[in-house]
């Protein structure tokens, strides 16, 4: 397997009772990369997430990591050992622990980082306190680059949908990733908010290192951050390559807008307006 | 012979479980919200009828559907007081408030003078009578919980089958903010749900009153009706029922075959193996989320 | 009005935050150090009751308060701890050590209750710890050649390396000891990670497991843990009453240690002690007030039962952060005192989703 790439998807398929969500998907994320999934609703990207972070099980088709001891299959890990191989992921619909403060949020995503056991929590022990003051300074530094210092205390109940999604961001980047699935990232934010959103991505790109996988509906974040993209519709891959080569793709503008058939009919020169 | 003997009794007994397990379910099913006030809403519609019959002297034709109308009533009263205000918490707040309504109903119930702390016997005019088919002896009582259920299930599921109100009634349970804006009157609703299950519960204490006789602790009949509802999966209507049956079966059975003290402990054994082997019940269904 | 600045990282996780906290949790300490002096025996033999409720409140808190997991037959490990530590104290083992089995066989008992929690939830996970409840109170009462059955079983007194602990005062400060070290281990729990992984369970089963906390793992150890602290609790207040029978143990149990926690404020510590100084207390109000209700409220059988429900349907429905959340709020005017909002501890109006999709 080739140095470079960090995850491979191969024949990738789902099946749930009689839907094919996923069909026959095939990619490879490379290392260091920012890799995009697009598509319309319905298309099986968060499928695809899904079945990377093992929430589902693929009725075929693998995925491979490049993982801390080399290989693997990423298909026959249990779910919650997916963080500790390296690989982080935010939610469409946020998926933050409501009754708990954004530093509490923060810190559970340190958990895979954990050096104490419980015996030595019950008692807090030295090492403890001071796992938990590692802890605390590691969590600091994503609060920073995130500008969070105003919401640390604040219950996430609370908390407006734009700040939430951010903190749905620094979560997963406390868990010190390799891979970062990020699902929808701008998706209800306003112009400003994705702006910033587009400076972080290329952030956690450039100075993190991180390789970033991510699904997003608004073209031209796509462009702005994306190395390569991969469009698929309806289950089945469509294009890829560059943003450029996808976006010009004749399949890839008919699954967005239509043929030419369905939108001649709204074209200007064929409304006669009678006077 | 004298399994069918068993049987039918443990039948009538799972009528009964599956009465107050159909109103559990009712609730659950509209609100999402799991009710441990059944058992005590039945006591009190059988001390109601007791009331009827006794203290306003009406003829039993008169005495039960007043009983039953007036339990309904006081459910719908009893939601728009006490459980309206905290819809929207979590389960766990709803569950014990239902538990301190139940408190509440026996404690006020106990306290009424003289007759709180007695046992007493519903006058109905089938009391006693049995029929007998060759060996086999069915008495009334059971006859009347057979069929009465019977009667009541088919309206139930006619009603939710066939009429907008069923579901109404699931749509304001999966997501109450989604029924409002569709125009559902989901407040309405609750109180009419809470009203029917209390109705049913009345049905229940007026069906059992012949049997256990009427007393403040008659309640606790409703925690047996909880297995009935894992057993037949928390969702379903016609689950209820069937979990009734298969639980008053196997106390029937439990009781007669094995030693002492398997009798009671025989429901919550079902319902540990039914968690097991199927955790959603026999008709419940299996939702996940989609993330 | 006080206002932290935090300089320090150990500032936000040592225990007391600041010079407040430590005035006043010491005085609370002088003051149940000086309790048998300072009170007379009836109060301070309800004060014990009050610590032994509070450890098995703190077990009860950390699974349902932090971990949002339904017990509805904690009773049961209670009877479990209490039955092993009658029979082994009357079979001579000393004391420590029985308390130890005691613990660990209800923490046992509780992995084995916890195992449909890896399976189902909500209230399916309520219904089988019921069934549990109602199994462990028959089992106890039908093996009789060792728990003496529905005839009961008498208690003798706790000894301590040969000094025997039979004054109110020498155990009073036996259940001291027990409760402070009990208090200090679960406050250390949830201020590291295993403490938080319980509450991710409780917020986000999904999320949680994305994050790396093992389910199956982290539910059975809040099951162990609350069921050995319910267990010790057990053992304690076998000591305390000296004669056990099944019926102590029952559903009426169970509800009366889930009144204590929802009562006393879920999700929090300090709900624990509160809800069980209400659940030993409203007894005595109860009667106190007896003599000033008319002759045929004050004296029917019912009026306990029918008071409890209804300071339960007032809490639910009026306090949801139950007695904590009130002092909370009292305390808050206080600090604020005159710019005390009325608004300020308003939950976010939450429309029900179903529990079924969570």
């Amino acid at each position: 397997m080739n140095q470079d790439v960090l995850l491979s998807a191969r024949n990738l398929s789902v099946r749930f009772g009689g839907v094919l969500a996923v069909n026959n998907v095939s990619f490879d994320v490379k290392r260091g990369e920012v890799f995009t999934l697009i598509g319309p609703n319905g298309a099986g990207k968060t499928t695809v997430f899904n079945l990377i972070s093992r929430i589902y099980t693929p009725t075929t088709g693998t995925i491979d990591y490049a993982g801390p001891g080399g290989m693997l299959r990423l298909t026959d890990q249990a779910p919650h050992q997916i963080a500790k191989l390296g690989i982080a992921r935010t939610f469409q619909n946020i998926e933050l622990f409501e009754h708990a403060t954004v530093l509490q949020n923060l810190l559970i995503g340190r958990h895979t980082h954990r050096r104490t056991g419980l015996w030595s929590e019950i008692f807090f022990t030295r090492q403890t306190r001071a796992a938990e003051i590692e802890a605390r300074e590691k969590v600091e530094q994503v609060i920073e680059l995130l500008d969070l210092q105003h919401h640390r205390e604040s219950m996430v109940a609370g908390l407006p949908y734009g700040v939430r999604k951010v903190v749905e961001l620094a979560r997963a980047l406390c868990t010190e990733p390799k891979l970062l699935l990020l699902d929808e990232p701008s998706s209800g934010l306003n112009v400003e908010e994705t702006e910033d959103m587009a400076f972080w991505i290329t952030d956690i790109k450039e100075e993190l290192g991180i390789t970033v996988l991510m699904v997003e509906h608004d073209m031209s974040l796509v462009s702005k951050v994306s190395d390569r993209v991969l469009a698929m519709s309806m289950g089945t891959e469509l294009a890829s390559g560059t943003p450029a080569q996808v976006q010009s793709d004749p399949g890839v503008i008919e699954a967005y807008l239509g043929s030419m058939d369905d939108v001649s009919s709204l074209r200007r020169e064929n409304h006669k307006v009678s006077a | 012979m004298q399994l069918l003997q068993l049987l039918i009794s443990g039948v009538a007994q799972g009528c009964i479980y599956g009465l107050i397990a159909l109103g559990f379910v009712l609730i659950y099913k509209a609100t999402e919200t799991v009710s441990f006030a059944q058992g005590d809403l039945m006591m009190v519609g059988a001390f109601g009828g007791l009331a009827a019959m006794t203290m306003l002297g009406f003829p039993f034709w008169l005495a039960v559907p007043a009983a039953i109308v007036g339990m309904g009533l006081f459910g719908a009263v009893l939601e728009r007081v006490v459980i309206r205000p905290i819809l929207g918490q979590p389960a766990f707040s709803i569950v014990m408030l239902t538990i301190g309504v139940g408190y509440t109903l026996r404690g006020l119930i106990t306290m009424l003078p003289n007759i709180g702390t007695d046992t007493h016997t519903l006058p109905v005019p089938y009391a006693d009578q049995v029929l007998r088919l060759g060996q086999l002896v069915v008495s009334a009582e059971q006859i009347v919980v057979i069929g009465s259920t019977a009667v009541l299930c088919a309206g139930l599921f006619a009603m939710f089958r066939y009429s907008k109100l069923g579901i109404a009634m699931q749509a304001s349970s999966q997501n109450q903010l989604a029924a409002y804006y569709m125009g559902i009157p989901v407040k309405r609703l609750n109180g009419l749900v809470w009203g029917l299950a209390a109705a049913v519960a009345a049905v229940a204490g007026l069906l059992l009153a012949p049997i256990t006789f009427v007393h403040a602790n008659m309640g606790f009949i409703g925690l047996k009706a909880f297995p009935a509802a894992v057993v037949g999966g928390f969702g379903s209507l016609p689950g209820a029922i069937v979990g009734g049956l298969i639980i008053g079966i196997v106390e029937a059975f439990s009781g007669f075959y094995l030693p002492e003290g398997f009798k009671d402990v025989a429901p919550y054994i079902v319902v540990l193996l039914m968690l097991v082997l199927k955790p959603n019940g026999l008709f419940g269904e299996k939702l996940r989320k989609k993330v | 009005m006080r206002f932290l600045f935090k300089t320090d990282y150990n500032q936000d996780i040592r225990l007391a935050k600041h010079g407040g906290h430590t005035f006043w949790y010491s005085l609370l300490g002088l003051f149940l150090v000086v309790a048998p002096w300072a009170l007379p025996e009836y109060w301070l033999a309800q004060l014990t009751f009050v610590l032994i409720y509070a450890v098995v409140g703190l077990g009860l808190m950390l699974l349902a308060g932090f971990t949002g997991l339904f017990s509805l037959g904690h009773a049961a490990f209670l009877g479990v701890g209490a039955y092993t530590q009658a029979i082994m104290v009357n079979a001579g083992i000393p004391f420590p050590l029985a308390l130890a089995c005691a613990g660990l066989l209800s923490a046992a008992v509780g992995m084995v209750v916890g195992l449909p929690a890896l399976r189902v939830k909500g209230i399916y996970l309520g219904m089988a710890t019921l069934a549990f409840g109602f199994i462990v109170e028959e089992v106890i009462a039908r093996w009789e050649h060792v728990t003496g059955g529905n005839a009961g079983l008498m208690v003798q007194y706790p000894t301590l390396f040969g000094w025997a602990l039979d004054s109110t005062d020498e155990f009073y400060f036996l259940c001291l000891v027990v409760t402070v070290l009990a208090t200090l281990g679960i406050v250390n729990l949830m201020r590291s990670s295993t403490g938080r992984a319980f509450v991710a369970i409780r917020d986000s089963e999904i999320s949680a497991q994305s994050m790396g906390i093992q389910l199956a793992r982290y539910k059975t150890l809040s099951f162990a843990l609350s069921a050995a602290l319910a267990g010790i609790g057990g053992a304690l207040y076998a000591h305390k009453i000296q004669f056990l029978s099944p019926e102590q143990f029952s559903i009426i149990q169970s509800i009366d240690l889930l009144l204590m926690v929802v009562i006393g404020g879920l999700g929090s510590i300090h709900g624990a002690f509160l809800g069980a100084i209400f659940l030993i207390v409203m007894p005595q109000l109860i009667s106190l007030g007896k003599d000033f209700l008319p002759e045929a409220i004050g004296q029917a059988a019912g009026l306990q039962g029918a008071v409890y429900g209804i300071v339960l349907i007032a809490f639910v429905l009026f306090e949801p952060m139950g007695l904590y959340g009130r002092w909370l709020k009292v305390r808050t005017w206080f600090q604020l005192f005159p710019f005390y909002r009325k608004g300020l501890f308003k939950r976010q109006k939450t429309f029900q989703k179903s529990d079924r999709l969570k």
